[in-house]
C-alpha cells in the first residue's frame, strides 16, 4: 500500500491552521475586546482566562509556519516574500501582545497603562495583519518559475481589507463567547452585549467577504456556480452545505445568546468560523498558492514526508491529549475577584 | 539594488537570531535550575528551596515570554527572507524543525501554563512533573535547532539530484552530522554556565546588601558548583569543537586564528589586527608554534592558511578572529571565578568576600556576551556559504525589496529595544527585592497557584472557581 503523502500533509496542516484560528482566535479576542472593559480589574479577569492556555495556542501558528516550511516548501518559499509586510506586521504585533502577559503584571501604574495599551493594539494589529494576509494570499500571489514576481504592495486591496475587518470581527465574537462561557456577572453580562453586537457584525462581514471572493477570483465564482450576473444553482448546490452550515453557527450562538446559555455561543461561533474555512478550501483545493501551484507541486519530498508522518502519527495524539488536560485543569469560572493587582 | 536586500537581510537575521538566542541560553538552564529546586524542595522539606523556586520562576516567566516572541519571528524570517534557502534545504532540514516544534514546543508552552498557575490546581508531584517536562523540552528544542545548524555547517547524509535539488538519503546522518554532538553539548554547557552565572550574581547582590539572607547563599553556593564544574569542561568542549572545524571547516579554523599562509608549526596570535584587503596581520602578539599545538595536538602540523583558499571563498576574518577572542577570554575567567569560588566554599567566609561577591555580580552578564560571540564565531566563519559548500548566502536571499527590508529591520530594532529595556528592567528590580520579599510582605509564602507573576502584596488571584 502506498499513502498518498502530500495529500495527507495538506490535510494535516489545513487542520493546524484551523486549530490555529479557532484557539489563538479566542485570545486574540480577548486583546480585541480590552479597550471595552469596564474596569481595570474586568481586564485583569479577561486576562486570566487566557494567560494558562495562550502560549500553547500561538504554538499552532509555529506549527502551521514550521509545517509549511517543512511539508510545502514551494509555497512557503512563494507566499513569505509576497506577503512580506503584513507578515512581518503580524510578527511584530505578536511580540507586543505576548509580553505583555508577563509585563503588565510587572509594571507599575505607567508601565501597566503602557502595556494595557500594547495588548490591546498588539491584539488587533495581528489580527488585521493576519486578515491582510489570508486577503492577499486569496487574491492569490504572481509567480515566475516558482519565484515570487509580483509587486511588494500586491497585498493591499480593498479585498483584503475587507477580508483584515471580517477577520477583526470575528476574533472579537469567538473571544467574547469564550468570556460568556468563563467569567460571570458584571463581565458575564457585558461579554454578551459584545458577542450581540460582533456576532451581527461577522454575519454581515462574512457574507460581504464571500460575495467579495466570488467576484475577485473568477476562477472560485465559477466553483460556486457564479456566472458573473447569476448563480447556476445546480452547482451552487453541491456546495450549499457549506453556507447552511455557517447558518446553523449563526442560529446556535444567537439561540445560545437568546437563552442566556454559557457554552452554546462559543460553540456556534467556532462553526461559523468551520465553514468560513470549508468555504475557502472548496474555492480553492488543490491550489496552496491560490490557482499558481497545487499542493502536489509544492510538496516537499517523499521520504521527507513519510519520516515526518511517523512523527505526527506518534505525536500529535499526545499533543492533542495534554492540551485538553491543560484546558481541563483550567476549566471552571474565572471568580470576579481575580484582580492581578 | 539585489545587493541591498541581501545585505539588510544579513544584518536584520543576525541581528533577530543574536536576540532570540539571549533568552534560550538563559531559559534552558534556568528551566532545569527550577526543576532541580523543586525537587529538592519535595525530597528535603527544606522552605528555602520552596522560596528560591518561587523566586526564579517570575524571573523565568519574564524571560521565557521574550523567548517565545522572538522564536516566532525566526520561525517565518527564514521564508520571509531567505525563501531560496528554504526551499533548497527543506527537503533535508525541514523534519528536523518540524520534529522541534512536535517534540518540543508544544511540550514547553503546554505545561508552562501548568507550572506558572497550576501550583493549586494540581498536587506538587504533578507539578514537579510540569516542572520537569518543560526543562525536558527546552533541551529538546536545543537538540533539533542545533543538529539543523550543524548540517548547514557540514552537509552529510544527503544526495544531490540532477535537477540541482538536495535528497536526504540518510536519516540518522543528517541529524548526527558530524560536528552535531561536540555543538550541541558546546551550547547546553552554555545555556547551563550563563544561568549559573546569572544566579549566582543575583544571589552575591543580595548578601553584598545582607550577609545573612540564607536563601541568597544557598543559591550563590549551587551557582557556584555548577559553573565551577561546567567552565573547564567547557573548555574541553570548545577544544573539540575547534578540532572539528580544523577538519571540516579549514576557512573557518584559519580565520579563527588569522592564519594566512599554511605552513607548520603555526604560531599562535593572542591579538592582532588582520586584514582582509592585504591578506595579512598588520600587527599580531604571537606565541611561536602554539597555534599548531592548540589547534592541530602537534606543534609542527600543518595547517592551512586564508591564503590556500580563493579569495571570494574567505569569511571576513577580523570578526570572527575577535569574538574568538572574546568567547575564550570571558571562558578563562569564568574558569578562575569558579576556582576562586570552590576555594571560599572551601574554606567557609563566602558571605563575607566582598571582593568575590563583587567579581560574582560584575561577571553576571558573561554568559550572554560569550554566546553570542560563539555564534558569530560559527555563523560568521561559515561565509560565504549557508549551507556549507552547497549554497551561497548571495544565493539564498528573498526577492524582496530594499525598501521592505529596511523598514522591518528598523521595526525589529525599536520594537526589541522597547521589550528589552523593559524586560531587564522588571527582571532586575526582582533581582534587587530578592528572594524573601514576598514572604516579607505577605508573612507566609505565597502558593504560585495564584498567578505566578503576581507582585508581593497583591490580593490573590485565581484562574479558576476552585482556586
Ligand atoms: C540552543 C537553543 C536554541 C536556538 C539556537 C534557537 N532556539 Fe528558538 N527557542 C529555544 C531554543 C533555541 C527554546 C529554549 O526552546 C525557546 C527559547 C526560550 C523559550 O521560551 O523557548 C525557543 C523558542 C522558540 C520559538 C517559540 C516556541 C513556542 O511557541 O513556545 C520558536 C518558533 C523558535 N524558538 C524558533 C527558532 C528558530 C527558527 C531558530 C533558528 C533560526 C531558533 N529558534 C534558534
Ligand atoms: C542561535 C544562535 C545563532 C546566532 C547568534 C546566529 C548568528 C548568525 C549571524 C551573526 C549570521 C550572519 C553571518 C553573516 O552574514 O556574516 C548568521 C547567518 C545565518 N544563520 Fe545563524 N545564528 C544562529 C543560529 C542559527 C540557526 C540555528 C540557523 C538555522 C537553523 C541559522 C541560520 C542562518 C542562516 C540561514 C544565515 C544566513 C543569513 C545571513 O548570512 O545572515 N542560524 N547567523
Ligand atoms: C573556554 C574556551 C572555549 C573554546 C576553546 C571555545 C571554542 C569554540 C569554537 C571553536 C567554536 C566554533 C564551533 C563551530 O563553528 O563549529 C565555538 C562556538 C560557540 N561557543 Fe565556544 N569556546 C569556549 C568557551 C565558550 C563559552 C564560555 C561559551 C558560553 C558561555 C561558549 C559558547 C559558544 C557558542 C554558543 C558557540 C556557537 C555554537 C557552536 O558552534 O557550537 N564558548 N566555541
Amino acid at each position: 500500500m502506498s499513502l498518498d503523502l502530500p495529500l495527507i500533509w495538506a490535510a494535516i496542516l489545513a487542520i493546524a491552521v484551523l486549530l490555529y484560528v479557532m484557539l489563538d482566535g479566542f485570545d486574540l479576542g480577548i486583546g480585541i475586546l480590552f479597550p471595552f472593559a469596564g474596569s481595570p480589574s474586568e481586564r485583569d479577569v479577561m486576562m486570566s482566562t487566557v494567560a494558562p492556555v495562550w502560549d500553547g495556542n500561538e504554538t499552532w501558528l509555529v506549527l502551521g509556519g514550521g509545517g509549511l516550511f517543512a511539508a510545502f516548501p514551494f509555497a512557503y518559499a512563494a507566499l513569505m516574500p509576497a506577503l512580506y509586510a503584513p507578515i512581518i506586521l503580524m510578527l511584530l504585533a505578536l511580540i507586543l501582545r505576548g509580553v505583555a502577559f508577563e509585563f503588565r503584571l510587572r509594571g507599575r501604574a505607567r508601565g501597566k497603562r503602557f502595556w494595557t495599551i500594547a495588548f490591546a493594539a498588539g491584539s488587533i494589529i495581528a489580527t488585521l495583519a493576519q486578515g491582510l494576509v489570508l486577503g492577499g494570499f486569496i487574491q492569490g500571489v504572481t509567480l515566475k518559475d516558482g519565484h515570487f514576481a509580483g509587486d511588494p504592495l500586491d497585498w493591499l486591496s480593498p479585498y483584503s481589507m475587507l477580508v483584515a475587518v471580517g477577520l477583526v470581527a470575528g476574533y472579537a465574537l469567538i473571544g467574547a463567547a469564550w468570556l460568556i462561557w468563563r467569567t460571570e456577572g458584571e463581565l458575564h453580562a457585558r461579554a454578551r452585549r459584545w458577542a450581540w453586537i460582533a456576532l451581527a457584525a461577522v454575519t454581515v462581514l462574512l457574507a460581504a467577504v464571500s460575495f467579495a471572493t466570488l467576484l475577485v477570483h473568477p476562477e472560485v465564482g465559477a466553483r460556486w456556480g457564479w456566472t458573473g450576473d447569476g448563480f447556476d444553482l445546480a452547482q451552487l448546490a453541491r456546495l450549499s452545505p457549506i453556507p447552511l452550515l455557517g447558518a446553523a453557527g449563526l442560529g446556535v450562538a444567537a439561540l445560545g445568546l437568546r437563552r442566556h446559555a454559557h457554552g452554546w455561543p462559543f460553540f456556534g461561533a467556532i462553526i461559523m468560523f468551520l465553514s468560513g474555512y470549508l468555504g475557502l478550501a472548496a474555492g480553492f483545493f488543490p491550489y496552496v498558492v491560490p490557482y499558481a501551484l497545487t499542493f502536489r507541486e509544492a510538496a516537499n519530498a517523499d521520504n521527507a514526508l513519510g519520516l515526518m508522518l511517523v512523527g505526527v502519527v506518534i505525536l500529535l495524539p499526545a499533543i492533542i491529549g495534554y492540551s485538553i488536560w491543560v484546558y481541563w485543569i483550567f476549566r471552571g469560572k474565572v471568580g470576579a475577584d481575580a484582580g492581578y493587582h | 539594488m539585489h545587493l541591498d536586500a541581501l545585505l539588510l537581510s544579513r544584518l536584520q537575521f543576525a541581528f533577530t537570531i543574536a536576540f532570540h538566542i539571549i533568552f534560550p541560553s538563559f531559559t534552558i538552564g534556568l528551566a532545569s535550575f527550577l526543576a532541580v529546586l523543586e525537587g529538592l524542595w519535595l525530597a528535603t522539606k527544606n522552605e528555602a528551596f520552596k522560596i528560591l523556586y518561587l523566586f526564579w520562576i517570575k524571573i523565568f516567566a519574564i524571560s521565557f515570554g521574550m523567548g517565545v516572541v522572538t522564536g516566532v519571528v525566526m520561525s517565518y524570517e527564514i521564508g520571509t527572507n531567505w525563501s531560496v534557502f528554504s526551499a533548497a534545504a527543506a527537503p533535508v532540514i525541514g523534519p528536523l524543525l518540524a520534529f522541534e516544534v512536535l517534540t518540543a514546543f508544544f511540550l514547553e508552552a503546554s505545561f508552562l501554563g501548568v507550572m506558572l498557575f497550576g501550583w493549586k490546581k494540581v498536587g506538587p508531584r504533578l507539578h514537579f512533573t510540569a516542572t520537569a517536562l518543560v526543562a525536558f523540552g527546552t533541551a529538546v528544542s536545543a537538540f533539533w535547532i542545533i543538529s539543523a545548524n550543524s548540517w548547514m555547517q557540514h552537509p552529510a547524509g544527503y544526495v544531490r539530484l540532477a535537477s540541482g535539488a538536495l535528497r536526504a538519503v540518510d536519516w540518522l546522518a543528517v541529524i548526527f552530522s558530524p560536528t552535531f554532538p561536540v555543538r550541541l553539548l558546546h551550547m547546553v554547557l552554555a545555556a547551563y554556565l550563563t544561568t549559573a552565572l546569572v544566579v549566582g550574581a543575583a544571589s552575591a547582590w543580595r548578601l553584598l546588601k545582607d550577609p545573612d539572607e540564607g536563601e541568597s547563599g544557598l543559591a550563590l553556593k549551587m551557582a557556584i558548583g555548577m559553573f565551577a564544574i561546567v567552565a573547564p569542561l567547557q573548555l574541553l568542549a570548545g577544544d573539540m569543537s575547534g578540532k572539528l572545524a580544523l577538519r571540516y571547516q579549514p576557512a573557518k579554523l584559519a580565520a579563527i586564528e588569522a592564519f594566512w599562509e599554511t605552513r607548520s608549526g603555526q604560531a599562535f596570535h593572542i591579538v592582532a589586527w588582520p586584514d582582509r584587503d592585504t591578506a595579512s596581520n598588520r600587527w599580531e602578539v604571537s606565541i611561536p608554534r602554539l597555534g599548531s599545538l592548540i589547534t592541530a595536538g602537534d606543534a609542527n602540523a600543518e595547517i592551512k592558511g586564508l591564503k590556500a583558499f580563493a579569495p571570494q571563498d574567505r569569511p571576513p576574518v577580523f570578526l570572527v578572529f575577535w569574538a574568538f577572542r572574546v568567547m575564550v577570554g570571558l571562558g578563562v575567567a569564568m574558569i578562575g571565578l569558579g576556582l576562586w569560588g570552590g576555594f571560599r566554599v572551601w574554606r567557609g567566609g563566602l558571605a563575607g568576600d566582598r571582593w568575590f561577591l563583587r567579581a560574582t555580580v560584575a561577571m553576571g552578564p558573561a554568559g550572554f556576551v560569550a554566546v553570542v560571540a560563539g555564534w558569530v564565531v560559527a555563523e560568521v566563519g561559515r561565509q560565504p556559504w549557508v549551507i556549507y559548500g552547497l549554497l551561497r548566502t548571495t544565493d539564498a536571499v528573498s526577492p524582496v525589496t530594499r525598501g521592505e527590508v529596511s523598514v522591518s529591520l528598523l521595526a525589529f530594532m525599536t520594537i526589541y529595544a522597547v521589550i528589552f529595556g523593559v524586560g531587564v528592567l522588571y527582571i532586575l528590580r526582582l533581582m534587587g527585592e530578592g528572594p524573601l520579599a514576598p514572604v516579607a510582605a505577605l508573612g507566609t509564602v505565597r502558593p504560585p497557584g495564584y498567578a505566578l507573576g503576581a507582585a508581593p502584596g497583591d490580593p490573590p488571584t485565581g484562574s479558576g472557581t476552585r482556586s
